[in-house]
């Protein structure tokens, strides 16, 4: 059986699983990373991934085209992320409870649209989803080719997010500005900039990859839209940005760990499922989460003015 | 736009604050009600309707209530303390298994003492089941909100294993189902005929309790200092990290009571389909309440009638019944807000 | 001259607190103005208004022969006003030239360009003495390197005026020195400076205009070359200084001693190494020392809230190593803590409920049960008040509505109540008006008249000459020898801060 295991690391197909899990992780994490490091604790992210999910989805169910879905998906996103802005940057109101409130309003309200628009619906209708490029030569090669070259337009779009989002904090002001907001509030407003502005703007912008990644679900990884299909995939990505130390980079590594065992997962339960039952290997991902969260929990990289409002004038 | 603290509260300004949220969430609610084409006066009134209609919708109202009582119970206590216990839903579904692991047959006892030893039982797994989040908190700095979330996952996952495994009712017919709590161990009912149980009393005398302990005792004086700030309970010669355990065996505990009184008082048996996420709502109570136990108690009912009368509503005018879930969900958002503004104007012009 | 900054009848008001009433004047290129007054005297408000965080509620400001726009922190840097603020604003997991680069490009540009900023970097670093690496991060930064990181933001800036909020107030004398250099490097070059302060002896040093606040109005202006410090201290204060005098007093038996104990750095806090430390009863110890060097673990290790790596600590001759913050309560320690807000009170809890705070084990206001006696707090709250000169509305009100002053008189208050033996108290006086300096003052004196140990914590070296019978230097964790009150040498207690003999 340990053969077996072990042969999957050799199996194409397994990779290419690997990194098709990995992909609704990666945009989350990402999002979440932009959020965290301007300060806020987005929870909404478990919201905003169903409320995307099901946007996209929608698009082109009513006749969009999938790059349109995409949009539509960012944009709805945005919004929930100036909701939350709203409540935790404006306000100055718990970024915990705003986020939980976040994202039970955003499923719930998606939920009751979804039902809206399919009143009895009892198998979901499919659209047609993203399929997977051929890519002259690459996807031919022996191995690789299936493993990294037979993906979705979307799934690349999902890589290319994460030198994306290292060029968007290391090398634009915007970014500059966003790390700030996130370490000392005090030092921006200094330099005459209006930190609820920034913190808004990467609130907007990190839920809108937020959304990104639900979407995948439903435009790339499957083609149709089930209740509670998010499945906590927010809360674990949360659990990565702390894994990640807040760096793009290694949010790719902690997507790819995370989806590698998941994918592992699926195909140990095809082999050892004889004998263990199918709900510890699902238990897995989020059981991880909580390791990996207690091993990188005293990271010095982590933003010091996260979770604290910040309210001008205010006497500090 | 910019906040100023109020030098003074009015006695009377938070109960009008939450008051005009709860107000601002029916107004949202009659649109979405109109975006699916009904009347909102046909839907409210249907809304009332299943909730007091009848002995049996009012019934219906307080069985729905007890679980959240519980769950808005352990929110609060929690929340006062700034322990963000988002795990009650996994609590609930841990006292459940305590409830039926001890519950049918293991042990038998006459139904005074049956009882109250489920219920206990049913506490100490709930407290337990929060404890190693608060340890890792308090000593590996691990942030509870994520852990807790996660563990409901884990918990859902082990209650569907034990269902469709070993646990599994051999008279069930296939459905992935416990067998029946033993008769002495079920709570019995309140108003004969109904659904109203005797956990719905026992979730009130809970919140007087934890109403006493929070405003007459030590530790209720701690929690709240260690709440509001830890640095200063600290330095005062609180213990933080003991003070956060009693919160989360309390927290958690209560959450495991939702579950006891789930199975042995409403349904008679664990199912996977036990709670509807009571847990996750219990948030919205503990919220609407102010986080003030006896408020609790209103702000549950307030919600169970939505639940109950949103249901019914449903059905008669035909609008999707996850209307509820909006509507408890947008009540954490407006409260929120008047709690805001409770502690602040808001200035819309001007700065300092 | 011509006026670079003028500023004409500003007035602001906080709620019924008048912070500024009337304020004018005006500060010319090439000149140091100092802005002199005691804490709430409205200083940090007036510099605020000229920045553009506060918006006046009357009154003018001219910059450079235009009006500066209110309100606009933007428009007060574009317009050429650069400000050093008492507490750094500074992102300490980002490099130096990250920090000095935010908010200097436009927000939305797809590129940051760092490279003629290292350049002109380079070129202000060498023009005023002011030497940083630009890739080093923040937080490795000792506390003169981020205050010339400070400066340096706003060179980078162009400005044309300066405001420096208490710039000296964590500096040894020696970074004093260099850091008065490059002011005059600035100065010779056109710079206009304002320099807030209540420390006469440097304000006399460096600058030529005196202008005193009190109460939120101009009580004074006086050229520097004719200003009297003496006359200068009741302009300030409003009346003459009355200081309490420290009177012999007869030493009793140790109180706390400390043998080599040492703790591990981390958390923020410096590590203490090999301390030895013995104070009586009826002593002041003073600890002087710049900030960073290990107070704040000198503090913790003596009140049980830092655990002590090895040593030994003695509390009334028990051992209390790797004990409990109450246990050492409970062997007659009390703990005046350097920040009050964060530390000492709980500001969302009442004035009564914050008394009681230190008893929840005393069975007087929580009974066996753990029961709380309303009754005996209320009384104990009340006496509390009354005896310290507490000034609140009631003891229901939230405590975070007191003053600092009255906030400290509480926090004292309260622990007296305690019947301490030994007194660990961190910049006790620190932004504290004068009339609360001297109570707090005069309860450390009247507490070692009745031979309790005090261990006084302070960067405040008029304080500790004031106060204490013998003096430390806390250096890089290590403590010197003791010296007295009576043979010391203020260049040579400099030069000990600065790590001297260590």
């Amino acid at each position: 059986m340990i053969l077996d295991l072990l042969e999957l690391l050799f199996n194409a197909g397994f990779w290419a699983a690997t990194i098709r899990i990995a992909c609704p992780l990666l945009l989350a994490t990402l999002g979440e990373l932009i959020c965290e490091r301007a300060g806020v604790l987005n929870l909404g992210i478990e919201g905003i991934m169903t409320i995307g999910a099901l946007v996209g989805w929608t698009t082109v169910y009513l006749g969009g085209d999938l790059s349109t879905g995409i949009l539509v998906a960012a944009i709805v996103g945005a919004s929930f992320g100036l909701l939350h802005a709203f409540f935790s940057v404006y306000l100055g109101a718990s970024q915990h409870v705003t986020g939980i409130g976040i994202t039970l309003f955003a499923s719930s309200i998606g939920y009751y649209s979804f039902r809206l628009l399919l009143p009895s619906s009892t198998t979901p209708p499919k659209i047609m989803a993203f399929q997977p490029l051929e890519i002259p030569f690459f996807s031919d090669i022996p191995f690789l080719g299936i493993a990294l070259f037979q993906h979705t337009a979307f799934t690349y779009f999902a890589f290319l997010m994460i030198p994306a989002v290292f060029w968007l904090m290391n090398k634009t002001p915007l970014g500059l500005s966003i790390k700030v907001a996130g370490e000392n509030p005090m030092a921006l407003e200094a330099q005459g900039l209006d930190v609820l502005f920034v913190r808004t703007i990467a609130l907007m912008l990190g839920s809108a990859l937020m959304a990104l990644g639900g979407a995948y679900l439903t435009m790339s990884a499957f083609d149709a839209f089930y209740f509670g299909m998010v499945n906590g995939r927010g809360w674990i990505a949360i659990a990565l940005v702390i894994f990640a130390s807040w760096q793009p980079f290694r949010v790719m590594l902690g997507a790819i760990l995370f989806a590698g065992l998941d994918a592992f997962q699926v195909r140990a339960q095809q082999l050892a499922g004889a004998f263990i039952a199918y709900q510890f290997f699902l238990m897995l991902p989020y059981l991880l989460s909580i390791v990996a969260m207690v091993f990188a929990a005293r990271s010095t990289y982590y933003p010091r003015a996260l979770l604290i409002p910040f309210r001008r004038g205010e006497r500090h | 736009m910019r906040l100023e603290a109020r030098e003074h509260t009015p006695l009377w300004l938070p109960w009008i604050a939450i008051l005009s949220s709860g107000l601002i969430t029916l107004i949202f609610a009659a649109i979405l009600i109109m975006v699916a084409g009904a009347s909102p006066v046909t839907g409210f009134y249907e809304l009332y309707k299943g909730a007091f209609g009848s002995k049996n919708s009012i019934a219906e109202t307080g069985a729905t209530a007890t679980p959240l009582i519980f769950t808005g119970l352990a929110a609060a206590i929690a929340f006062r303390a700034r322990f963000w216990n988002i795990g009650a839903e996994g609590q609930l579904y841990i006292g459940a298994l305590a409830a039926t692991y001890f519950g049918t047959g293991l042990v038998v006892f006459s139904p005074l003492v049956m009882v109250p030893f489920l219920l206990l039982t049913g506490f100490l797994f709930g407290a337990l089941a929060l404890l190693p989040m608060v340890l890792l908190r308090q000593f590996l700095k691990v942030d509870e909100v994520v852990t807790t979330l996660l563990m409901n996952f884990v918990i859902i996952l082990l209650v569907s294993y034990l269902l469709e495994g070993p646990w599994k009712d051999p008279y069930s017919l296939g459905w992935p189902q416990a067998s029946p709590v033993i008769d002495q161990g079920v709570l019995p009912q309140i108003i004969p005929r109904t659904r109203l149980h005797l956990g719905f009393a026992i979730a009130i005398t809970m919140a007087f309790l934890v109403w006493y302990i929070q405003s007459k005792t030590s530790f209720g004086f701690s929690s709240r200092a260690v709440g509001f700030n830890p640095s200063t309970a600290k330095h005062s010669g609180i213990s933080v990290t003991k003070t956060m355990i009693g919160v989360a065996v309390l927290s958690g505990g209560i959450a495991g009571l939702a579950g006891v009184s789930e199975v042995a008082g409403l349904k008679g048996y664990l199912t996977l389909d036990l709670s509807p996420g009571f847990g996750y709502t219990g948030i919205a109570v503990a919220m609407l309440g102010n986080l003030h136990p006896i408020g609790v108690i209103f702000s549950a009912i307030f919600i169970a009638i939505i639940y109950v009368g949103a249901g019914a509503m449903s059905r008669a005018i035909e609008v999707p019944t996850y209307l509820a879930d909006v509507i408890v969900a947008s009540t954490i958002l407006t409260v929120l807000v008047s709690l805001i503004l409770i502690r602040y104007r808001i200035m819309l012009r001007g700065k300092f | 001259m011509t006026a670079l900054l003028n500023v004409k009848n500003i007035d602001k008001s906080f709620g019924r607190l008048n912070a500024n009433k009337n304020i004018s004047f005006d500060v010319a290129s090439g000149e140091i103005v100092a802005i002199l007054g005691e804490n709430g005297a409205g200083k940090t408000t007036l510099m605020n208004i000229i920045f553009g965080h506060y918006v006046a509620d009357s009154g003018l400001i001219n910059f450079n022969g235009n009006e500066l726009k209110a309100g606009d922190t933007k428009a007060a840097i574009d317009a050429g006003i650069g400000m050093v603020h008492q507490h750094f604003t500074l992102a300490e997991n980002l490099t130096v030239l990250e920090n000095i680069l935010v908010g200097t490009q436009p927000l939305y540009q797809p590129r940051l360009s760092e490279r003629k900023a290292k350049e002109k970097l380079k070129y202000l670093a060498a023009e005023f003495g002011l030497e940083l690496s630009p890739q080093q991060l923040v937080r490795n930064l000792s506390v003169g390197e981020k205050q010339r990181l400070e400066i340096l933001k706003t060179l980078f800036g162009d400005c044309k005026l300066l405001i420096l909020d208490e710039p000296t107030a964590s500096l040894t004398p020696q970074e004093v020195k260099t850091l008065f250099i490059s002011i005059r490097k600035m100065v010779a070059s056109g710079l206009g400076v304002i320099l807030i302060s209540h420390k006469l002896n440097e304000i006399l040093e460096i600058s030529n205009r005196i202008i005193v606040l009190r109460s939120g109005e101009v009580v004074g202006k006086v050229k520097t070359k004719n200003a009297d410090k003496t006359q200068l201290g009741e302009m300030i204060v409003g009346r003459k200084i009355n200081r309490p005098i420290r009177k012999e007093n007869s030493f009793k038996e140790a109180r706390i001693q400390l043998f080599q104990l040492s703790t591990k750095s981390g958390n923020g806090l410096a590590a203490l190494k090999n301390v030895d430390l013995e104070v009586r009863g009826g002593e002041i110890i003073g600890v002087a020392g710049v900030a960073g060097n290990g107070q704040k673990a000198l503090a913790e290790v003596l009140t049980g809230h830092n655990k002590p790596n090895s040593g030994k600590i003695f509390v009334n001759g028990k051992n209390l190593f790797g004990k409990t913050p109450s246990d050492f309560m409970n062997s007659g320690v009390a703990y005046i803590p350097e920040d009050r807000n964060a530390d000492g009170i709980i500001g969302d809890m009442s004035v009564w409920e914050n008394i009681i705070l230190t008893e929840s084990k005393n069975l007087k206001f929580f009974n066996k049960k753990g029961i709380l006696n309303i009754k005996n707090s209320h009384e104990l709250a009340n006496s509390v008040c009354q005896k310290n000169d507490v000034r609140c509305q009631s003891i229901e009100q939230s405590a975070r509505l007191l003053s600092g002053g009255n906030i400290q008189k509480l926090l004292i208050g309260k622990w007296l109540e305690r019947k301490p033996s030994v007194i660990v108290a961190c910049q006790p006086s620190r932004g504290l008006d004068e009339g609360a300096i001297s109570a707090v003052h005069k309860t450390l004196l009247s507490e070692r008249k009745k031979s309790t140990a005090i261990i006084l914590i302070s960067e405040d070296l008029d304080e500790l000459l004031l106060l204490a019978d013998k003096i430390v230097v806390l250096f890089n964790g290590k403590l010197s020898q003791f010296i007295e009150n009576s043979n010391l040498n203020p260049n040579k207690l400099g030069l000990m801060m600065a790590g001297d003999g260590f």
